[in-house]
């Protein structure tokens, strides 16, 4: 059994005031295995971070399932650790007590809860930082205690939307390699939204190439290149080149849907 | 130069009162109005001293009885601020966080808010006498909405990412309340509480003007009647100076709870 199962997925948006419903997710079927570390790769608009809230819980498919460990998707849950866009911590507590977050709502001890968010505080490299409130903290920082904070959970999916793309090219590039790094220490099922080829290319075991409207897989792209990747070897621009032509060919097709919905 | 720049930078606050009072000074001793009418802040000091030191005895029955008639008001202020935060925190992230709540008493409580509280004066007499009750009860209705609409809008503009992230941790309904949607309001109930303790202050003197015999309000009315002038003006003077000093307190309180948010506000010329 798959540990992620999306099968026959759509999800429409109902447009009250244009009375003009968009399919943002037209009939998506994926299968991801445990320990697979899938980027869900496209361009803007193309329903990829709706998909992945589904997965999370946060949103419903208007059509289809979604299922983890066999278990249907119909609210948050702490055995989906999701790592958002902008790292949304609690802007009034220090950054242990963010990390260990799951641990303040289900009432632990301080000395125990503590104990426990160092380990995943020194994880991502942040020791030394854990009374340091958000607000002190840089924005890559701030995105390593948002990662630190669902690895505490222990979850058996990992959820990123776009987790890097407030961050600058360097340190993007070290977070990239400190999150392969971190997965394959501990291993663990990740899912991964983005419209960066090269970090799609260098962080999955497979890429989902989406186009839009409406939301579809055009191609799920097994990547077996040796880790740490090299941006510019020639199997890694062979694969690229492809990812390339699949996202042109879909920008060709004049759309008036998207002449008219700029 | 930077020596008399530090020295500026210590007293600066002085110097708005400092002219006030030497202006108020000139213009009584100036004889431009009967002193009696305008009494000097010398005259209204002198006063103040015996009401509160009993040192000549010119206040009379009042001569050191301030700390009993300060106790008087301030604890009626206190007992009604105190009901006014209990029940408008409450109510207030009720409404915030339900539709189904707001839908039901919402429209109530924004049809009772423009009626003066002033105006429940008759109806508080009646309903619990001449003493400490009616008082408290004009107390609690002049904080409470202040404190209620404050933490209506601080639990609706809580960050929706936020509640996220808290049901993504495995957050229920009620953790996700106590332990973000609480804690993100605070900002807001604190400003609240700021404008709450004003109206509670100047809800205690006038009820105090009309419905107890006791307080500070109570000595400003009678001594208007017995044409003290300078005692009207050094009750007005200690009314002030409490309400000062409630709201530095609250300000106090508000510096702990919410020193996570030193540095995350500019002041003009930090840009």
């Amino acid at each position: 059994m798959a540990t992620i199962e999306i099968s026959g997925v759509s999800k429409v948006f109902k447009d009250a005031k244009r009375k003009a419903d968009v399919t943002a997710l037209d009939d998506i079927n994926i299968k991801v295995e445990k320990n697979q570390f899938l980027c869900l790769l496209g361009p803007s608009g193309c329903g990829k971070s709706t998909l992945l809230n589904m997965i999370a819980g946060f949103e419903k498919p208007s059509s289809g399932t979604v299922t983890v460990d066999g278990q249907l998707i119909t609210a948050p849950g702490s055995e989906r650790g999701v790592v958002f866009q902008q790292a949304n911590l609690m802007p009034w507590l220090p950054v242990w007590e963010n990390v260990g977050f799951h641990l303040l709502l289900r009432g632990g001890q301080k000395a125990v809860r503590r104990e426990t968010a160092q380990r995943y505080i020194d994880m991502v490299g942040l020791t030394g930082f854990e009374n340091h409130y958000p607000s002190e903290l840089s924005g890559g920082m701030n995105q390593r205690v948002g990662i630190a904070r669902a690895l505490l959970m222990n979850p058996q999916v990992i959820l990123m939307d776009e987790p890097f793309g407030a961050l600058d090219e360097q340190t993007r590039m070290d977070m990239q390699n400190e999150l392969v790094r971190i997965w394959q220490e501990h291993q663990g099922t990740i899912v991964f939204v983005t419209h960066g080829i090269d970090e799609a290319l260098t962080l999955g075991t497979h890429v989902a190439v989406m186009s839009a409207r409406p939301g579809l897989i055009r191609e799920i792209i097994p990547l077996d290149l040796p880790r740490p990747r090299d941006i510019t070897s020639p199997q890694f621009n062979e694969i690229k080149r492809h990812v390339l032509d699949l996202l042109r060919s879909e920008r060709t097709k004049p759309s008036l849907e998207t002449l008219d919905h700029p | 130069m930077p020596q008399a720049l530090a020295m500026f930078r210590r007293l600066d606050r002085y110097i708005v009162p400092v002219l006030i009072l030497a202006g108020w000074e000139a213009f009584s001793r100036s004889g431009a109005l009967p002193a009696a009418l305008l009494p000097a802040p010398s005259t209204v000091a002198w006063a103040w001293a015996d009401w509160v030191f009993g040192t000549d005895g010119n206040t009379q029955t009042y001569s050191g009885h301030w700390l009993f008639d300060m106790l008087a008001s301030l604890s009626r202020v206190l007992a009604g601020f105190a009901i006014a935060t209990a029940l408008a925190v409450s109510v207030g992230v009720a409404i915030g966080w339900s539709r189904t709540v707001e839908v039901i008493i919402e429209p109530t409580l924004q049809t009772l808010r423009p009626i003066p509280p002033v105006s429940w004066i008759p109806l508080a007499i009646i309903w619990f006498g001449i003493a400490n009750k009616p008082a408290i009860f004009l107390v609690f209705l002049g904080a409470f909405f202040p404190i209620l609409l404050n933490t209506i809008h601080g639990v609706k503009t809580c960050d929706r990412n936020l509640i996220r992230a808290g049901a993504m941790v495995g957050g229920g309904n009620r953790q996700l309340l106590r332990f973000i949607v609480l804690p993100a309001a605070l900002p807001s109930i604190f400003a609240g509480l700021r404008i709450g303790i004003g109206s509670a202050w100047m809800l205690t003197v006038t009820a105090e003007m009309v419905a107890v015999k006791s307080g500070l309000g109570y000595v400003l009315w009678d001594s208007y009647y017995f044409l003290r002038y300078d005692l009207v003006l050094a009750a007005m003077a200690s009314i002030g100076l409490l309400g000062f000093l409630s709201d530095f307190g609250i300000r106090l309180v508000m510096a702990r709870v919410l020193h996570w948010q030193r540095n995350t506000t500019i002041q003009s010329g930090e840009i």
